[in-house]
């Protein structure tokens, strides 16, 4: 399976190591860890350590994964410009044409992504330019606090798929608590935030039951929920409790209910995104520093061993899955009363999924899903402009996530298409020099 | 050694073997029954058997309600009293027939009671066409499901090739100028496509198939909206309808009541019989179906009797993708639409969750896909028939009868044990 990964010539960083490659150990899961180099040795130059440490990091391969998803998205631009379709009309007479309109329709629609991710050059007043950056954060806020949640239950050895169900809980219980009851400024957040963790807790909490009861497998019991979730949202907002002036729409909560605004009525932006923010270290301090997270990973790194340590699997399962679905759970408190302030049959959209994959790319660590939240929102932000603008249909964002979790999944690939070294065969070298 | 297998074959024979569960399962069957006899109100039962112009035309039938809906569910009772008393006396789970036929009973006694005593007729033949129409995309997924995960490949990718065999049909359908059977080629070859993907990266990369099946699933979804939005609606010509004909079968299709509704189907429909019925035999009754049972419950043994367990898991990937893939285009050219944005809506989970019910078989597939169809079927006549219970509640039981069963409720399910888990000589 590994001849693919054979180099032929030096066109990589190193010849010698080139050579040294005979092999790449696959990775397997989400959850490998790169383990650091060995210590430097005085046997090689320390700028070779250093340029075989870069090129055989971890992060460049999420670099090398972006880039690779940008040419596939290229190629896409290309295929879905009727402008550029009518310069291969007449390729071989007037090539130039043909490159001439595919470098405008790439740079159009990529321009206008990061005008509508970062900072947007185009717009007249300094307020308007900044927007686009607090959209990102905006839409970037349920994607971390679902990604944290997921990221989690993948540690501890659970594929989570639910998060779907769990935001949409989340989502039904606060909305209801948000819009039913009359509450003091500050408690009220306070209860509907309560709500929307307590409503995904019990979604998680379900699979992990099936699973540490029965043994049922959590990926079918977190698809089934997810899908019955669905229906059981159609059906809550048809009874007379949910009932507004419009059709399957629930009242507006009161404004009590409403996340406060970070940047006042012209942005979207609200305090939500702190709290996701001290999520992300309150799940960092949980998975790296206390008990409870020593045992959820030991679970998830080795299940026999860590029962015969004297841990309870099942009890792993449980709180692990009910600590997902609290996390997600507060995503869909992000929804319905940080930005959308109702409940809508598509309030949490596809953010579940979306939330794997940020997981999967964050590599289930907090600092990791922050950053992956932030890129998902900003291009899921700039895809909207980038439709308006240049023409390119903002799905071309969902295309570009998948492309880069994909190759981020599979090391080897990336590694072969850029001709990275792998960092298992240095660490092989290093240890025979060092012997 | 000896020892330790005595001793363990001593305890197989003396723990007695847990019987709550169908216990539970079939005392709930009989019980309901008797609830729905006592409970018959006073009046007629309307059943209508025919439709559209078959040869035989039954008329409208009348029945007394106690009858009409005392004899299905006095049937249910007694099968499900005959598979108590089986599992109580031998301790093993019942044959799978006994519990589809005790269930079905069950089910038509509870239509029935639903129109006794009204002026609604319960359409029992349009009941079962549409049960059947809304179950062949997810009788293709399940079998597709089937073929790939005997081999232990886990292919959550089946709404993708679904999607992906949906866009293809109608798109090459199209622009063949409206010829629905070249769309029928396309199709399976776009969940190929998809399965190439899938088996790449899990097989050749060993990135895990629940990860490689998700993101396949986001990205076909991607993928389909971005050209139909800025192809399939900007260009003429790209995204018409056409429509597979259907080709009712002679003498057959004339049967009462079941005829029209299986044999004056289209083509993709009797393509669907038959690779059912081919991989029902060939998966227990041949080398192939061996071979292929060997890799996906213990591929080390597989491979030193030397079969190829990688190149095995590739091609049933391939062969599973592409039988998903003609099942996709049942929702464009087989119901004669055109492509829509996530046509699927899911359907790939619905087949993987029959796939789960029915056990890994082809046959129990095909039966759970069959009883999903039907719920989807009676949630859209619920109405006709005067119950205002909301259309969302029976979508519904699918998913939740799927958790109760991967629970263990109603017997042990049994993944291939080699699911999911890479082969690395």
């Amino acid at each position: 399976m590994t001849q693919d990964d054979r180099r032929e010539g030096s066109r990589g960083p190193d010849p010698a190591v080139e050579d040294a490659t005979p092999a790449a150990p696959a990775e397997t899961g989400p959850d490998v860890p790169h383990a650091p180099p060995s210590e430097p040795r005085p046997t090689t130059s320390v700028t070779r350590r250093v340029l075989e440490d870069i090129t055989s990091s971890s992060w460049l391969i999420t670099v090398g994964a972006v880039v690779l998803a940008m040419v596939v998205g290229s190629v896409l631009i290309l295929m879905g410009d009727t402008e550029v379709q009518a310069t291969l009309g007449y390729l071989f007479q007037r090539p130039s044409d043909f490159f001439r309109e595919s470098w405008r329709a790439i740079s159009e629609a990529y321009l206008a992504l990061f005008q509508g991710a970062v900072y947007d050059s185009q717009a007249p007043t300094p307020e308007r330019r900044i927007r686009p950056l607090t959209e990102s954060l905006t839409i970037a806020t349920p994607l971390i606090l679902a990604g944290l949640g997921l990221g989690l239950t993948f540690r501890a050895g659970l594929f989570n798929i639910g998060g779907q169900s769990q935001i949409v809980l989340g989502a039904i219980v606060g909305s209801y608590l948000g819009f039913a009851l009359e509450l003091p400024v500050g408690v009220h957040v306070l209860v509907v935030l309560l709500g929307c963790a307590l409503g995904g807790a019990v979604a998680g909490a379900i699979p992990g039951f099936l699973k540490a009861r029965f043994g049922a497998h959590e990926v079918i019991t977190t698809i089934m929920l997810n899908n019955t979730s669905r229906f059981f949202l159609l059906w809550v907002l048809g009874t007379a409790a949910f009932a507004s002036a419009t059709p399957q729409v629930s009242p507006l909560l009161e404004s009590t209910a409403r996340l406060p605004l970070l940047m006042g009525p012209g942005f979207r932006l609200h305090l939500g995104f702190v709290l996701a923010l001290a999520a992300a270290f309150l799940v960092w301090w949980l998975m790296e520093r206390s008990v409870l997270g020593f045992r959820l990973r030991a679970v998830g790194a080795n299940q026999e061993a860590a029962r015969t340590a004297g841990m309870s699997v099942e009890r792993s399962t449980v709180v692990s899955l009910a600590l997902s679905g609290l996390l997600c759970g507060l995503a869909g408190a992000m929804l319905v009363a940080g930005t959308e302030w109702k409940l809508t049959s598509s309030v949490a959209g596809t953010i579940g999924f979306d939330a794997i994959t940020v997981a999967l790319l964050g590599r289930n660590r907090p600092v990791g899903t922050v950053l992956a939240g932030l890129l998902f929102g900003a291009l899921a932000a700039g895809g909207r402009i980038m439709a308006s603008r240049a023409g390119a249909e903002a799905e071309l964002v969902t295309v570009l996530q998948a492309v880069i979790v994909l190759l981020i999944a599979a090391p080897p690939l990336v590694r072969a298409v850029f001709r990275l070294p792998d960092p298992a065969v240095i660490r092989r070298r290093r240890e025979e020099v060092a012997a | 050694m000896t020892a330790v297998v005595t001793e363990t074959e001593d305890t197989a024979v003396v723990k007695p073997r847990s019987v709550t569960r169908p216990v539970v399962g079939f005392g709930l069957i009989a019980v309901v029954a008797v609830v729905l006899i006592l409970t018959v109100p006073p009046g007629d039962a309307r059943v209508q058997l025919t439709r559209g112009p078959e040869a035989l035309q039954i008329p409208l039938m009348t029945l007394p309600a106690t009858l009409a809906v005392g004899v299905p569910a006095a049937i249910a009772a007694v099968l499900a009293v005959v598979a108590l008393v089986q599992v109580l006396r031998t301790r093993r789970t019942v044959p799978m027939w006994l519990t589809v036929a005790a269930g079905g009973f069950l089910l038509l006694a509870f239509l029935v009671h639903l129109v006794s005593g009204k002026s609604s007729v319960l359409p029992l033949t349009d009941l079962l066409a549409s049960t059947l129409f809304l179950a062949t995309p997810l009788m293709f997924g399940a079998l597709c499901g089937v073929v790939c995960e005997r081999v232990g490949i886990v292919n959550i990718a089946i709404e993708g090739q679904l999607l992906g065999g949906a866009f293809a049909g109608a798109v090459v359908a199209s622009l063949a100028g409206g010829n629905p059977y070249v769309g029928l080629v396309a199709a399976p070859i776009a969940g190929v496509g998809v399965g190439a993907l899938l088996a790449w990266f899990s097989i050749r990369y060993q990135v895990n198939q629940v990860i490689t099946g998700v993101v396949l699933n986001v990205l076909v979804l991607g993928l389909t909206t971005f050209f139909f939005k800025g192809l399939l609606t900007e260009l003429d010509g790209w995204n018409d309808r056409s429509r597979l004909p259907a080709l009712p079968i002679p003498l057959l299709s004339d049967i009462p009541v079941l005829g029209p509704v299986l044999f004056r189907q289209n083509l993709l429909v009797y393509l669907l019989y038959a690779i059912a019925i081919t991989l029902h035999v060939y998966l227990f009754r041949s080398r192939w179906g061996l071979r292929v049972r060997a890799v996906g419950e213990h591929p080390k043994a597989a491979d030193t009797v030397g079969i190829d367990v990688n190149r095995t898991r590739w091609r049933n990937t391939l062969l599973g993708s592409a039988i998903a893939g003609l099942g996709g285009a049942f929702f464009t050219i087989g119901q004669g639409l055109a492509f829509g944005i996530d046509i699927t809506a899911g359907s790939g989970f619905i087949a993987l969750a029959a796939l789960i019910l029915g056990r890994w078989t082809p046959s129990g597939a095909i039966v759970a896909a069959l009883f999903f169809g039907f719920a989807a079927a009676l949630s859209q006549s619920l109405r006709s028939f005067g119950v205002t219970l909301d259309s969302n509640i029976p979508l519904m039981i699918p998913y939740i009868v799927t958790l109760f069963a991967v629970a263990g409720f109603g017997g042990k399910v049994r993944p291939p044990a080699a699911e999911g888990i890479p082969y690395v000589k």
